[in-house]
């Protein structure tokens, strides 16, 4: 049991200190699991990071979830998970509250119009990271170029995407070794 | 019922979105569109902060959303709905590992949905910036109501973002502090 609030407490830490989400939790991860309390071997970790980048949700919490698992089982992982979540829960739940007051001034809506305008360029710079690892022959640029246009001309639901690229990567793939 | 809604939404979310936080936006944005639970302006508003506070972006867009949507419950629904399938995934995921790493199948599939992940995000970021750098109630196809302050202001940070030497390597938040600052000194909103 004290291991699990171990487990808890370690990644409640990480999740108060990382600004920026999973992309810059690396850092911290690697100073608190590995350095500090050798609950997991320095490549291990980035095992787990890789994995948590590619299969679905959150990067931090897929992390956390992996780090748990090993210490105590699935459990282990629950209780990771938690600890990752928890301080965002109360940080926003706080924060929300404040904004909702206050969203009628003026000046707080002259900010959030100047913060939009920000918010937009910060989602174009992840686009282009990501896309930059994603986009490795002319194939991939294609899907990325037909995804792009498909989503913002259609309604379709983004599950829809997701399935058909998954299935359109296995097809692609096959077919390169039947040619092979 | 709307605790119920808000469960299921997040638990699609986080099934389906692969590439980290960001790649919750595009079914965020599907939720503005076809929930009266928040607006596209208000979305904007949930990325911003939820960028700027600690932990990780995707939880805290989800408890955001919750929140708006149904008070503290719908905070701790989105949030756990959001989790659930990342937390079963990696459970299972943990049992396999070296098999699923170096599995053909799992190999080409995420070969052909990382494009596609990027494309997404990149189709929720027209949607955004259609309504950041646009003027209120405007449509695409009416030119003259183009924000000009919000452009310019886009256009900087993405200059200083990308290229500047000592900025680029500056923390979002960074970015957002000024750009709230900008907004109040040159009343964005027009208010």
């Amino acid at each position: 049991m004290k291991e699990l609030w171990q487990l808890f407490f370690a990644f409640a830490k990480i999740g108060v200190m990382t600004f920026g989400g999973g992309a810059a939790m690396l850092p911290m991860l690697q100073r608190e699991l590995v350095d500090k309390r050798s609950w997991v071997e320095e490549e291990e970790l980035m095992d787990y990071y890789a994995i948590g980048q590619c299969t679905p949700g959150i990067i931090a919490v897929n992390t956390a979830t992996f780090v748990g698992q090993k210490r105590r089982g699935d459990i282990g992982g629950i209780f990771a998970t938690a600890g990752m979540v928890f301080p965002s829960l109360v940080i926003i739940l706080a924060l929300a509250s404040i904004i909702t007051t206050v969203s009628d001034l003026a000046w707080v809506q002259n900010a959030f119009a100047g913060i939009r305008a920000c918010v937009c360029v910060q989602i174009f710079n992840a686009v282009w990271k990501l896309a930059k690892k994603a986009i490795v022959d002319k194939k991939t640029a294609v899907i990325f170029a037909a995804v792009l246009l498909a989503a913002t001309l259609t309604e379709l639901s983004p599950v829809v995407f997701v399935v058909l690229a998954a299935a359109a990567g296995i097809i692609l793939k096959q077919l390169e070794v039947k040619k092979a | 019922m709307i605790l119920l809604k808000l469960f299921y939404e997040f638990f699609k979310a986080g099934l389906f979105a692969v590439g980290g936080g960001m790649a919750t936006i595009p079914f965020l944005m599907d939720m503005a569109d076809n929930t009266d639970w928040f607006t596209r302006a208000q979305l904007a508003d949930m990325v911003a902060v939820s960028e700027s506070t600690p932990g990780p972006i995707g939880v805290n867009m989800a408890t955001y959303v919750g929140f708006t949507a149904a008070g503290i419950p719908g905070a701790l629904m989105t949030t756990l709905g959001l989790v659930t399938p990342s937390v079963i995934i990696i459970l299972l995921v943990a049992r396999v590992l070296k098999q699923f790493r170096h599995n053909r199948f799992v190999e080409a599939g995420f070969y052909g949905l990382r494009p596609a992940s990027a494309g997404l995000i990149g189709a929720a970021g027209v949607g955004v910036a259609s309504m950041a750098l646009l003027k209120a109630g405007a449509s695409i196809t009416e030119s003259f109501a183009i924000n000009w302050k919000a452009v310019a202001l886009a256009a900087v940070v993405l200059v200083l973002s990308n290229w500047v030497k000592p900025t680029k390597k500056w923390h979002p938040i960074a970015f957002i502090g000024i750009s709230a600052v900008v907004g109040v000194v040159f009343r964005f909103a027009g208010v």
